[in-house]
């Protein structure tokens, strides 16, 4: 089964570049012959002159980065985008989300999801459809929005999954806050999971782990589309008896989206270290079981010793038959409503991980059986010899949500550039439904 | 790519309009060795019969020739096809009234077709440049009368406006009335202001003048420095005002330097507006530029570079004067030229942040772009846009000297004798100018006062 990516706006397109340039490179390197062919048919199209075509629409309002794009990947001879799988206009949105969505979007629907079609048509069977954008700007977050809507109306019964680059926190763009506020409560509605990355956490990654000096948008980039290359190259899950699974998104959602109103979820990568270092680490499953464990509970995303909290310890189980209430809950505890496990490289059958198992990790309403999933495959991921990934639907994001939509309402508060988005058709009231949305999230998250 | 067309109005709007295009001019051929026309190029020019530079997006308009036949007779008279020429004889007298009301009429019609012609060569238009003075006739009356029809013919186009205030000391009697007259024009037509200040300029153009006879070591001034002289430009020698007129032709230079040239972290021009107007009445933007002089030294290591950004914010580098660091800062713009990183601007901008008071709703009130092609003569460059309420004293003392003139009713038979004026007019511009001034004030006293945050919605359980 194969997957339809949709790359939106200048991050969009320039980490789903980088996405499949991991997937091409990992494919490529693997001995292992079924896990390579699962891997190209799900992300590319072999053409009669047996090249490689990524399944993938660029989607941009402005030309430069797409032209890039296809330039640069058409010289490297490994893969190349489809000729007519792009789109783009002169001028871009502006940074402001109602340009997107209320002008640039309507105005292009029709010849953007002729290309989508083109490309679902291409496919065998279709898998899902992933779509990359950032939320900051005008581009990604608008025109986003907008295509994500035509998506859902035209592949009602299809999964669509959205992936979301939240930015630094100290702007990069003044109204990053209002753009991702009217994105993030839009595709709420929408999108079957939302995947997030946050550009300040993978910063840290390349500044601490991997020790880069001068970190650029591309080195960022590289850290995401690794990833969420991990999440969706094939893997073996716990009944398929063999075969690759062949519904990575239905299974990502069936195991991680159990209710409506919780569709955010992080993914947690390890090990993460300079490619001058890698020949010099060795790893084992209990070390980075450990790590990752205690990663997800105290809500850190790198494993440094510094970066993790010790101290922040899963509750006791109480005995059985007694309800848990809210008292379980601890400060700086990252209570979990569903994770999925994906385990890659060798001697991945010996892994012991059990300790996400626990029920104390979880919260109350779920059964921690229902609430665990795990996949695997014996191929090591990019060059790295073991790699343990988790893919979490709890509480991470609570806190960077809540900072955003803070900062936004702050903003609103005194109605600063609200001209600007109300002149392309957003009104006051728009706003203040988008702010309610998502402090419903934040609500329901905070409960967990 | 987009592209701008830049209509220079009046005496001053026209000189520093050409200087201009001469630096432009010169910065492309200095990128563009082999002289073929690519997109950087198209943001500015139009490529007629295939020749290099030859016809510039622009509209040139004065009402008296002087400035515009030197244009005709000068190096750059082939750039410039006759019909983006309009002119007439008499000039304004230094009355905005002439400027906007008689002229305005009598010219209509020519400017919005030449207009009309500029943009339609542009497969898409984003913005209009207007470059003019406030302190005359033309290009204060007519100038703004222009931008009115911009916004007439043009709604969706953004338009930015390059100001000349006058200086206290200015010769011309009637420079508060025609500044203040057109100070209302601005408020409500245009989406960016970006106010200069001829005392400014002039205080710039001595310190680089002491700077280069005090024979500092390591401070020589390269010859052909874009900053002060036109050398190594098409023009030839320098005349009086040139130097001032290049620090601002400088100043378009930066702004529009992203639109032709790639970078890292793109800013387009509409965002410009989108992020530094978070009112409409307010987007007076402060211009800072650095560096005013070239170092012999390229090599330039880290230090140097931070120096750059904090030059940025001190006062001798503002092209208006006034106090940005004790007023309140609503949003701020860093346009970075040169072999600079993300890494960098991050850094500055931390370090740079506890001196700086922004708005308690705008905390991280930056909006940044990186282009990596140098300006000519330099390794890096710095321009700096703020929307800080510190204008609000030159508004202030604007006002002022009008009302010195006004309570006198002074030279005011002059306006009122043009057709089209009336005594409400002015009675208008002032109470415009006050509210401005009072919008301001209101954002200032939040200045010190810790403002909670507001209170989130609640939401039922």
């Amino acid at each position: 089964m194969s997957i339809v990516t949709v790359q939106l706006g200048q991050c969009g397109n320039q980490v789903g570049q980088e996405l499949f340039e991991v997937i091409s490179n990992d494919a490529n390197d693997t001995q292992r012959k079924v896990y390579s062919e699962c891997s190209s048919e799900r992300f590319f199209n072999e053409t009669a002159n047996r090249e490689l075509v990524a399944r993938s629409v660029l989607i941009d309002m402005e030309p430069k980065v797409i032209s890039q794009s296809i330039a640069k990947t058409a010289k490297s001879g490994k893969w190349r985008y489809g000729d007519r799988s792009h789109f783009s206009q002169k001028q871009g949105s502006g940074n402001n989300w109602a340009n997107g969505y209320c002008v640039h979007g309507p105005r292009h629907e029709e010849v953007v999801m002729d290309i989508v079609r083109r490309e679902v048509e291409h496919c065998d069977c279709l898998a899902g459809i992933v779509a990359m954008m950032s939320v900051a700007g005008g581009t990604g977050s608008g025109v986003g929005t907008y295509v994500t809507q035509c998506l859902r109306d035209a592949y009602p019964n299809s999964f669509i999954l959205n992936h979301l680059t939240w930015p630094y926190g100290t702007g990069e763009v003044i109204v990053q806050n209002y753009n991702s506020v009217l994105t993030l409560s839009h595709l709420y509605q929408l999108s079957d999971a939302i995947l997030v990355h946050e550009n300040d956490t993978v910063h840290k990654i390349c500044a601490q782990l991997m020790n880069i000096k001068h970190i650029s948008f591309r080195d960022v980039n590289k850290v995401i589309a690794h990833q969420l290359g991990s999440v969706l190259q094939p893997a073996l899950t716990g009944d398929s008896h063999g075969i690759y699974n062949r519904n990575p998104i239905g299974e990502l959602m069936s195991s991680l989206v159990c209710h409506p109103e919780y569709k955010l979820l992080s993914v947690c990568n390890i090990p993460q270290v300079s490619s001058s270092s890698m020949a010099y680490s060795m790893f084992t499953w209990p070390g980075l079981l450990k790590h990752l464990r205690q990663m997800l509970i105290a809500n850190s995303k790198m494993e440094e010793g510094t970066c993790i909290d010790w101290q922040v310890r899963a509750p006791s189980l109480q005995p059985e038959g007694i309800k848990r209430t809210g008292s379980h809950r601890r400060p700086g505890f990252n209570t979990s409503l569903a994770n999925l496990l994906i385990l890659r490289g060798k001697d991945v059958n010996n892994a012991e991980i059990s300790g996400f198992q626990h029920p104390s990790l979880y919260t109350p309403w779920l059964p921690a059986d229902e609430a665990f999933s795990m996949w695997k495959t014996p191929v090591p991921f990019n060059k790295y010899e073991k790699s343990a990934i988790l893919v979490s639907n709890s509480q991470t994001l609570l806190r960077p949500l809540d900072n955003m939509v803070g900062k936004a309402w702050n903003m609103f508060a005194s109605r600063a550039y609200i001209h600007q988005y109300t002149k392309f058709g957003i009104s006051e009231e728009d706003f203040l439904d988008s702010f309610t949305s998502l402090e419903q999230v934040i609500s329901s998250y905070s409960q967990l | 790519m987009t592209q701008s067309v830049v209509v220079q109005v009046g005496q001053c709007g026209n000189q520093v309009g050409c200087r201009f295009w001469d630096l432009a001019l010169r910065e492309h051929s200095h990128v563009n060795k082999k002289g073929i026309y690519d997109e950087a190029l198209s943001s500015f020019f139009r490529n007629v019969d295939s020749r290099l530079m030859s016809s510039l997006q622009a509209v040139l308009v004065d009402m008296e020739e002087g400035v515009v036949n030197e244009i005709l007779q000068g190096p750059l008279r082939e750039l410039f096809d006759s019909t983006q020429l309009i002119t007439d004889v008499s000039g304004s007298g230094n009355n905005w009234a002439v400027g906007h009301w008689t002229y305005g009429s009598a010219y209509r019609e020519q400017i919005v077709d030449q207009l009309r012609r500029a943009a339609e060569h542009c497969d898409c238009l984003q913005c209009f440049f207007l470059i003019h003075s406030m302190g005359g006739g033309t290009g204060s009356g007519l100038g703004t009368c222009v931008l009115k029809l911009l916004e007439e013919e043009f709604p969706e186009v953004c338009r930015i406006v390059t100001s000349v205030y006058p200086s206290a000391e200015d010769d011309v009697v009637t420079s508060p009335y025609n500044s203040v007259l057109a100070m209302r024009e601005l408020t409500e037509h245009a989406d960016c202001v970006l106010p200069v200040e001829n005392q400014s300029l002039v205080d710039i153009v001595n310190k680089i003048k002491h700077m280069s006879h005090s024979g500092k070591p390591g401070s020589v001034i390269k010859k052909d420095s874009a900053i002060i002289s036109g050398q190594g430009g098409v023009s030839g020698a320098e005349k009086p005002f040139d130097a001032m007129n290049n620090i601002v032709a400088n100043l378009l230079l930066n702004i529009t330097s992203s639109a032709r040239f790639e970078g890292s972290l793109n800013m387009d021009l509409n965002e410009i507006a989108m992020n530094l107007v978070p009112f409409p009445r307010l987007h007076y933007l402060v211009p800072s530029l650095t560096p005013l002089y070239t170092l012999a030294d390229v090599n330039i290591p880290t230090r140097r570079l931070d120096q750059m950004f904090t030059d940025a914010f001190s006062k001798d580098h503002q092209l208006i004067r006034a106090d940005p660091k004790h007023s309140l800062y609503l949003a701020c713009a860093l346009m970075v030229r040169g072999n600079v990183q993300v890494s960098d601007l991050r850094r500055n901008i931390e370090r740079l942040k506890p001196m700086l008071p922004f708005v308690s709703w705008n905390q991280e009130g930056w909006k940044t772009g990186l282009c990596s092609v140098p300006p000519v003569g330099h390794s890096h460059s710095l321009l700096a846009l703020a929307n800080n309420t510190c204008v609000k004293s030159t508004f202030m003392e604007l006002r002022d000297r009008f009302t010195k003139l006004y309570r006198k009713k002074a030279h005011m038979h002059h306006y009122l004798h043009v057709d089209g004026m009336e005594q409400g007019c002015f009675t208008e511009a002032i109470s415009s100018l006050s509210s401005l001034i009072e919008e301001y004030s209101q954002l200032d006293a939040t200045k010190d006062r810790l403002m909670p945050d507001a209170a989130r919605l609640n939401i039922a359980t």
